[in-house]
């Protein structure tokens, strides 16, 4: 265990932790899905049980669902910590705080995101998605859903320190969402020969990746002040 | 090995917690923090353990190391950091990947048995004790060798027997070589000086 470098131990301990404690505590996952599934079974009663206009409006349901199932737990994502008194520990760790935040999205996406993303094609169906869409409605789930929780970070890490910070939050993210939840809904729906709206969303992913963990990291260093 | 501390000013709210501290810490030394409550032995602690940003002054160790602050230190703050639903044994392995990798300690187990805790080693900390809690957080001491421990309000919910327990963990890591600033209200049973923070706002 001594072999390794040392500041990637730690960011594999913490991954593993994280694991552990969404796996124990249970429910973060399966309660994602399911508020998902109720945005979704919703729709049809809103709008009516016209199939031509569920189909038309689906990919953008479906993104405004996983948008909101997305930002669900975030407010959570440091808070904890704080409470708890483990997130001094995490500062004062042997890995840098941005590369700590890195680890904690990932952790955070594979056990809230990528449900979403497995789901996404079954819950396509009650809205009468065509079959030629649901492939393209996965894959821009999957490649924009990372984006919403590292930016989702940003604002977690500006509120930790707030008892009601969900709320919040939520405020400080959504308007930062629009370009994700645009290319995202564009490369979902829009003709399947054009890949430019995919790529646009891929690079927003990309620049979030880089973004986010220094915007969080330097809110969670400042949090002490 | 020495920590010099020298005209330290810690800011809070916008509201000068102390200025002009200063203080020097040779290896094998304690300094005990005393002083009523809001005089500032937290944010004290919390300076020097890089985690609050010092107004005006400087925190330096010597020789000099590459090193930032609060990769020289431990830090038991008043939350024992603790995940309720991670076992002791587990929380433990975490701090010591955590904060420790590479550079020695002992191992989680070896530190439970030091605070009397192998028997609780395999259950989810939301069924330990405070005073349990307390060990736990206070064995990450064991498991990674920093050599500044900043501990706040150590004793806090520990029985006689594991006080004297802390004492002898103390002792040990002073005869090391190691410094300890301990924030308390109660003794301590080491040779340590005292620095006593006055003027509360």
């Amino acid at each position: 265990m001594s072999e390794a470098p040392a500041p990637r131990s730690a960011l594999v301990a913490l991954f593993i932790r994280e694991l552990q404690i969404g796996r124990r505590i249970g429910g973060g996952a399966s309660l994602g899905v399911v508020f998902f599934l109720i945005l979704v079974t919703l729709t049809p009663f809103a709008v009516g049980p016209d199939l031509v206009l569920l189909a038309r409006i689906a990919p953008a349901i479906l993104w405004i669902a996983g948008l909101l199932a997305t930002l669900l737990g975030l407010d959570r994502l440091f808070q904890a910590d704080h409470e708890d008194g483990s997130l001094d520990l995490l500062l004062m760790s042997r890995a840098p705080i941005e590369l700590i935040v890195l680890v904690k999205c990932f952790a955070h996406w594979l056990l809230t995101g990528l449900p979403l993303v497995l789901a996404a094609p079954f819950f396509g169906l009650m809205l009468a998605l065509p079959a030629n869409q649901i492939a393209s409605v996965a894959l821009s789930l999957l490649a924009g859903t990372p984006a919403l929780t590292l930016i989702g970070a940003i604002g977690a890490a500006l509120t930790v320190s707030l008892r009601r910070g969900g709320l919040l939050l939520a405020v400080l993210i959504l308007p930062l969402c629009v370009p994700v939840l645009i290319f995202g809904v564009a490369a979902a729906s829009g003709p399947s020969d054009s890949a430019a709206p995919f790529l646009i969303l891929c690079a927003l992913t990309l620049f979030a990746l880089v973004g986010a963990p220094i915007a969080a990291g330097a809110a969670l260093r400042r949090m002490g002040e | 090995m020495q920590l010099s501390v020298s005209g330290l000013s810690v800011e809070r709210g916008g509201r000068i917690v102390f200025s002009a501290l200063s203080f020097t810490l040779q290896a094998g030394e304690s300094l005990v923090v005393t002083g009523r409550n809001g005089a500032g032995k937290s944010s004290l602690l919390r300076a020097l353990a890089g985690l609050l940003p010092s107004a005006e002054g400087a925190i330096s160790y010597a020789p000099a190391s590459d090193e930032p602050l609060y990769e020289m230190t431990h830090y038991v703050g008043h939350a024992d950091a603790l995940k309720s639903a991670l076992t002791a044994r587990e929380n433990l392995a975490f701090f010591a990947a955590a904060l420790g990798a590479g550079r020695g300690g002992c191992s989680p187990e070896t530190a439970l048995d030091a605070f009397g805790l192998g028997r609780v080693a395999a259950l989810p900390c939301a069924y330990l004790s405070a005073g349990q809690k307390r060990r736990v957080s206070l064995a990450k001491l064991l498991v990674a060798k920093r050599p500044l421990w900043l501990l706040d309000e150590p004793t806090t919910a520990l029985d006689a027997a594991s006080q004297e327990t802390m004492t002898k963990v103390m002792q040990a890591h002073l005869n090391e070589g190691g410094m300890i600033v301990a924030a308390t209200h109660a003794s301590l049973d080491l040779a340590a000086r005292e620095l006593r923070l006055g003027a509360a706002a």
